[in-house]
């Protein structure tokens, strides 16, 4: 079995367990719907279209950074129910290839989560962007992955920790904020058409090869903590 | 370690009792004078502040500068000892456990001093915010880059707090890690956000270079707080290394009666 193989099989299991009670799609949904219904309430989206296309990227990605935790605190906590990650420990395959798996399935669940949410987006906010819309399928996924990335190593990384729930968000936000800052700003260029979304495509590019990097090779250390 | 191992029950109780008595007394010589030289460095420093031209528009207002920029400055070069220690500290994991106890303990007392230091500097940096512009905090680039560096570290020391016992050490040096590659591109992204779109508030203020007569203040100050910088990590080294010792010793359950009262004193 090569690494791409590993990885596959991973992802695969992650997918099926998720197929099977589909608890972390449907949650991160209906959080999300949750999020946008609430900021709604923060201001008025229909009568001002110009500061809804300002500021909607923003909320956009505070919804789903939300979302996202909610479902990347429990995707380890599946392999810890009769001790699956010490097997996991004992097992040949690397272990970087079981984190790859488990980012990859996670960026599947979050961009499902995206690909709904959007419309709904689109709708309730009454959202026209002026920029070029097709960008947006290059930062979304660039943002995600940037999102994901660190959020399974974090959420890996404060597994047997005394609350969990907090600690996730408590590293995972001081950590991402650049990536947060760039996938804001380039989601509202594109909205507003006001400035080119380029320089912060570049950044995320940027920062999802570094922390993919950083993860991969950091993995093996985390998985064997104690 | 392995060399430890080979020793009897009793050689080992006995060295880990010579230990905790030897970590027991004051600072060695050589630290008080340390101690001494810095605090005579900082009140020339604060001399040379004090005595330093009046600035042209803020007046006397301007002096918190002094202590500012040491401490911004200060605070961004702990973090890469922080992350030099973490890196030992995964190096030596499974080859020395002692050294890399030690590095871990330098980790740790290098990221308090950092927010220490980043507080000060946030602290002090809002005093002059409200004296030259009016206004407590405004989010420019160099601002919010701060911000964001002290919010790291203290994550870090949060996490150090909240992880399970035995993966402390492991987990804050995978996170300082992390931390480190993350400051400078905060640093970067900020500084694009913010000449993307130009603050209100002020344009390069900070930037524009000092009056020469000023120089030397600043000088005596920069020796002064990194010399304070160097003994709390010291210090807070020196500390942490005896609570290892100590929980090192309970968890062996090697601490009888004729070390009871050695544990007090230490405590």
């Amino acid at each position: 079995m090569n690494y791409t193989q590993q990885v596959l099989t991973h992802l695969r299991k992650d997918l099926r367990l998720e197929w099977r009670t589909k608890d972390s799609i449907n949650g991160m949904l209906f959080f999300a719907l949750l999020v946008v219904v609430v900021l709604a309430m923060a201001f008025d989206p229909a009568s001002y279209p110009t500061m809804t296309r300002q500021i909607s990227g923003g909320l956009l990605w505070v919804a789903l950074l939300f979302a996202a935790m909610t479902a990347l605190n429990q995707s380890w906590a599946r392999e810890t129910s009769n001790n699956v990650l010490d097997a996991h420990r004992l097992s040949a395959a690397p272990a970087s290839a079981l984190f790859v798996g488990k980012a990859l399935a996670n960026f599947l669940f979050v961009t499902a989560v995206e690909v709904v949410l959007a419309p709904i987006f689109t709708v309730f906010y009454n959202l026209q962007p002026l920029g070029q819309t097709w960008k947006l399928l290059i930062i979304l996924p660039l943002g995600t992955w940037a999102l994901v990335v660190n959020g399974t190593f974090f959420a890996a990384l404060s597994l047997r920790s005394r609350n969990r729930e907090t600690l996730l968000p408590l590293v995972l936000l001081p950590i991402s904020m650049p990536a947060l800052l760039a996938m804001i700003q380039a989601t509202t260029a594109v909205l507003t058409g006001e400035f080119e979304p380029t320089l912060w495509i570049k950044v995320l590019v940027a920062y999802v090869i570094v922390f993919t990097t950083a993860c991969v090779l950091l993995f093996q250390t985390i998985l064997s903590a104690d | 370690m392995t060399r430890r191992f080979a020793q009897s029950n009793e050689e080992l109780k006995s060295s880990m009792v010579t230990n905790i008595r030897k970590s027991s007394g004051t600072m060695p010589k050589w630290a008080q004078a340390w101690f001494i030289l810095t605090l005579l460095v900082m009140a020339y420093g604060f001399y040379a502040a004090m005595a330093a031209p009046r600035e042209a528009t803020m007046g006397n207002l301007y002096r918190v500068f002094f202590y500012h920029l040491p401490h911004t400055i200060l605070s961004f070069v702990f973090p890469y000892l922080n992350c030099g220690a973490s890196f030992l500290y995964l190096f030596w994991r499974n080859r020395n456990v002692e050294r890399a106890a030690a590095a871990d303990a330098f980790a740790l007392a290098a990221a308090e001093v950092t927010v220490l230091y980043a507080t000060i500097g946030l602290a002090t940096g809002m005093l002059w915010g409200r004296a030259a512009w009016g206004i407590w905090w405004a989010w420019d680039a160099r601002m919010t880059t701060y911000l964001l560096l002290w919010l790291l570290y203290v994550s870090y020391l949060l996490v150090r707090r909240l992880s399970a016992s035995g993966q402390t050490a492991v987990v804050s040096a995978v996170l300082a890690i992390f931390a480190a590659i993350d400051v400078p591109i905060c640093f970067m992204s900020i500084r694009w956000w913010r000449t993307q779109h130009p603050s209100a508030v002020f344009g390069g203020g900070s930037n524009s270079g000092i009056d020469p007569s000023m120089v030397p203040a600043v000088l005596w100050n920069m020796v002064a707080w990194a010399m304070w910088g160097a003994f709390l990590i010291g210090m807070r080294y020196a500390i942490e290394r005896r609570h290892q010792r100590q929980s090192n010793a309970h968890a062996l359950g090697f601490l009888g009666d004729e070390t009871g009262n050695n544990l007090q004193e230490i405590r």
